[in-house]
């Protein structure tokens, strides 16, 4: 049968750009609603630079983060009396370059978020889905094993699990991990139950859609705007508790160069040497600050809810 | 013309309503013993009042629910789905158009994988060629090439209303549910889309059954009308027939309250109020 087809190859090239200008309307209707939020355009401002410090920490970096400096224990700030030019931030209590180990431990935090965020999410998602699309007795199994865990204290139980799989970095990742999925089941079970019998779903299954395809390419797609916002949160959240569990040794393990393990190292000498523990402590709190920043211009941006049009 | 494509045979369908502290387990009939014949290439029209069954009917007919007892037959086809799941075969027999056109499109699906999602699932035919029938497609319900790339949340609800109709006939069925089609519409547009309709039935030989409450627009469109009273058949004829020489008490009231706008019958109103 030969058909003379609707479209010559100059169409086809048309229909592309067509397509493409439907996804870049999308985009940048979706930047305009962040940009509006100063706030969130500051702080991803601030986690881009983070993030260009940490894939570029053995350039920028003045010292070796693990080199001992023998001629200058705990030296103060370069502004304070007796600092020095060559150490901007001061050194520790063994001579180590603060700034320079700040720097590099930016690649841990970032490397924890991510990690953490993305075993979480995975997690989160399958299991989500799984018990909103399936709902009965499925369902309330996943829900109240989610709902034990929330009922510990979230430090405490990852304290636990890494007890139990003995201290260290990825353990501590691992433990975090699974500290923070029940929130993202719960979110996309919720999002999933709204949008599961909505008609275009239904559509697609009378078109012909497997279950699979209802719940990753159909359902899921819907879902993604509160677990962005979630997952970013959560960023912030992993830091902050890997930094948590490194200061009370069982996270990263010295000498690495993380920002909650620092803070550990630095606790006698808080009163001695303030610069030992502010550094640190102030990494950290930018780092989330900003982060959590970006999460709430996100809310902005995908919450139809929240949007001023 | 006058073989039967849909036979259905004493339907029922019954809901479980759970039991609370206060309230015994019971159930709900929603459709009770419907049984009808639609001719190919014709138009049933199903009228009631909300909560009558209709759209329960509608989702039986589209597999998207299996019947409690009762018989239906598609093009010589028993369907069951309770029983025997549901065949490709059996899903190009049939397919549905919902009453919302802003809830029954994907908002994250551009038109095009819209409009290829039941040929990429039923068939297995190349992706240019799906393009092609897509593009058709939309050329036939009255829109351009260049929405093939867009996303819904781009379209009016006319128009998403023409999307979910290509949709519906991608596959070419035999028998078309339209679940209200027009009801979310403006008045204007709710002519062209049943134009539209129209068209499609004379060019693709379609059989419909056409759910609504609206009285005029099946006037309209009907060859044979179906009156649903709590779940049961109350008239069955003819659109002549049920329009002109109403049988049943329900089918009277039903026309009575449909509202008049001309200058005779508003001024009868306005001396019933004042008298």
């Amino acid at each position: 049968m030969t058909k003379t087809s609707p479209v010559d190859t100059a169409a086809v090239e048309t229909l592309k750009s067509e397509s493409r200008n439907a996804t870049r309307a999308m985009l940048a209707e979706f930047w305009y609603y962040f940009s509006q939020n100063k706030g969130a355009v500051i702080g991803l401002v601030i986690f881009v630079l983070l993030v260009l410090m940490a894939v570029f920490a053995p350039l920028i970096a003045p010292h070796d983060p693990d080199f001992q400096y023998r001629d200058s224990f705990l030296a103060p700030p370069f502004w304070e009396e007796g600092g020095k030019a060559a150490f901007l931030l001061g050194t520790d209590a063994v001579g180590r370059d603060i700034l320079s180990r700040l720097i590099f431990g930016a690649r841990f935090s970032l490397f924890i978020g991510l990690v953490v965020v993305t075993i979480a999410l995975t997690g989160g998602i399958v299991i989500g889905l799984v018990a909103g699309y399936m709902r009965g007795a499925v369902d309330t199994l996943i829900m109240r094993v989610m709902d034990i865990i929330l009922s510990f204290p979230s430090l405490l139980l990852a304290l636990v699990l890494v007890a139990i799989l003995g201290p260290g970095l990825t353990n501590a990742m691992i433990a975090i991990a699974i500290v923070l999925q029940p929130h993202f089941v719960r979110l996309t079970r919720a999002a999933v139950l709204s949008e599961r019998n909505r008609d275009y779903v239904v559509a697609a299954r009378v078109a012909g859609a497997g279950h699979l395809r209802l719940m990753f390419k159909t359902i899921l797609p819907n879902c993604l705007a509160p677990l962005i916002v979630q997952a970013t949160l959560s960023f912030s959240n992993a830091i902050l508790d890997a930094a948590a569990l490194g200061f009370l040794g069982m996270g990263a393990q010295p000498p690495t160069p993380e920002w909650g393990t620092m803070l550990a190292e630095a606790r006698e000498f808080i009163l001695r040497a303030w610069w030992v523990v502010t550094f640190p402590g102030l990494a950290i709190l930018i780092t989330v600050l900003a982060i959590n920043l970006v999460g709430d211009g996100l809310r902005d941006a995908l919450d139809p809810k929240l949007k001023r049009s | 013309m006058s073989e039967p494509i849909l036979k259905v045979r004493d339907l029922y369908r019954t809901y479980d309503i759970a039991g609370g502290l206060f309230r015994k387990a019971t159930t709900l009939t929603a459709v009770k013993g419907v049984s009808f014949d639609v001719e190919r290439g014709s138009t049933l029209a199903v009228v009631g009042e909300s909560g009558c069954g209709k759209s329960t009917l509608a989702r039986m007919l589209t597999m998207i629910d299996a019947q409690s007892s009762g018989t239906i037959e598609i093009d010589g086809l028993p369907i069951d789905i309770s029983k025997t799941g549901i065949s490709k075969d059996m899903r190009q027999k049939v397919q549905i158009v919902f009453q919302n056109p802003y809830g029954s499109l994907n908002p994250r699906q551009k038109i095009g994988d819209v409009l290829e999602e039941p040929l990429l699932l039923n068939t297995d035919m190349g992706a240019a060629e799906r393009r092609d029938m897509a593009l058709e497609m939309l050329q036939k319900v009255g829109l351009q090439p260049e929405h093939y790339g867009r996303y819904p949340h781009m379209f009016s609800g006319g128009q998403r209303q023409r999307i979910a109709i290509a949709r519906a006939i991608m596959m070419k069925p035999k028998l078309l549910v339209l679940d209200e089609p027009v009801s979310a519409l403006d008045l204007s547009v709710q002519a062209q889309i049943l134009n539209l309709l129209a068209d499609l039935q004379d060019e693709m030989g379609l059989t419909y059954v056409f759910i609504s409450h609206d009285l005029s627009v099946v006037r309209y469109i009907a060859d044979k009308v179906m009156v649903m009273y709590f779940g049961e058949v109350v008239e069955y004829g003819t659109r002549d027939e049920v329009f002109d020489n109403p049988q049943h008490d329900y089918t009277k009231t039903l026309f009575a309250a449909t509202p008049r706008a001309d200058v005779e019958s508003i001024r009868k109103r306005l001396a019933a109020k004042a008298a």
